[in-house]
């Protein structure tokens, strides 16, 4: 049944949104988790998605589907800090690549897409539930 | 009095049928709106009505088994990947996206209408033909 589809195009939807919003808390989350200058510490982690047909029989049926995370390649913030455990010989200790402007509005973008996929499942739900009462009353 | 009520039953489901998958082309737009690359399609509903209606009230479709066979018009086939066509976009974002949100959602709510539309036709449809063959009150 066609209607189907659109459940599963919204859940792939839905899935990937909510990887996108678990990136950006982690992200925000780690926004101050300080390391040395040497490296090893937490890098800001961006999800790549992909369009990706849901079902073999209807090729525009597109869904979504999250391929892969990055590691954000830009520098680390450096903090002039000296007294810090974790600071370096010239005094520096390093912070996360998170932009944390960036990730707010990543997020607000997530949530955004992610109610405007409730409301496709539910209208979705509706249609369904009238054509299953068709022949009633 | 039978067939004619297939006639017009056959033109309703067509109909719903088309509903049905634009209903899936669009959430498939909704669900890719943060997709890279990724280009807004629609169904058109005129064309792609036509054709269906073509291949089913006109001739019977045609199984080919050589390329060289001269192809019948299929119900289903021509109707689906024909009409889909790549929405021109008014501002395309900068990592080849096309997909305008509150265009899709305009046409999500427009097509979730006429679905509704159709199957209150429909429902009306069996009403008078239960009301026919019903006992006499």
């Amino acid at each position: 049944m066609s209607m189907t589809n659109v459940f599963y195009i919204a859940a792939s939807a839905l899935t990937a949104q909510s990887m996108r919003l678990n990136a950006v808390a982690s992200n925000l989350a780690n926004a101050d988790s300080a390391h040395s200058s040497t490296g090893g510490g937490y890098k800001a982690k961006q999800v790549v998605f992909q369009a990706t047909p849901v079902a073999g029989s209807s090729p525009w049926a597109q869904g979504v589907r999250m391929t892969q995370v990055v590691e954000d390649r830009r520098p680390d913030r450096l903090v002039y800090d000296p007294h810090s455990p974790l600071a370096d010989a010239k005094g520096y200790v390093a912070y996360p690549n998170v932009d944390v402007v960036e990730e707010m509005v990543n997020m607000i973008s997530a949530s955004r897409s992610y109610q405007t996929n409730v409301e496709v499942m539910s209208t979705a739900k509706d249609l369904m539930q009238r054509t299953l009462g068709l022949l009633q009353g | 009095m039978l067939s004619k009520l297939d006639l017009e039953l056959r033109f309703m489901q067509t109909a719903l049928g088309l509903r049905a998958r634009r209903q899936e082309v669009i959430a498939a737009n909704l669900a890719n709106s943060d997709t890279p690359n990724y280009k807004a399609r629609d169904l058109d509903f005129n064309a792609a009505l036509q054709s269906a209606l073509g291949g089913s009230m006109g001739s019977i479709g045609l199984t080919t088994t050589s390329a060289s066979h001269i192809s019948g018009l299929s119900a289903s086939g021509g109707a689906g990947s024909a009409a889909l066509k790549y929405r021109a976009s008014l501002q395309p974002s900068l990592d080849g996206n096309t997909v305008d949100s509150d265009v899709e959602r305009a046409g999500f709510a427009d097509n979730a209408m006429h679905y509704q539309f159709l199957l209150e036709s429909m429902s009306s449809a069996f009403h008078k033909m239960s009301l026919a063959v019903g006992p006499d009150k």
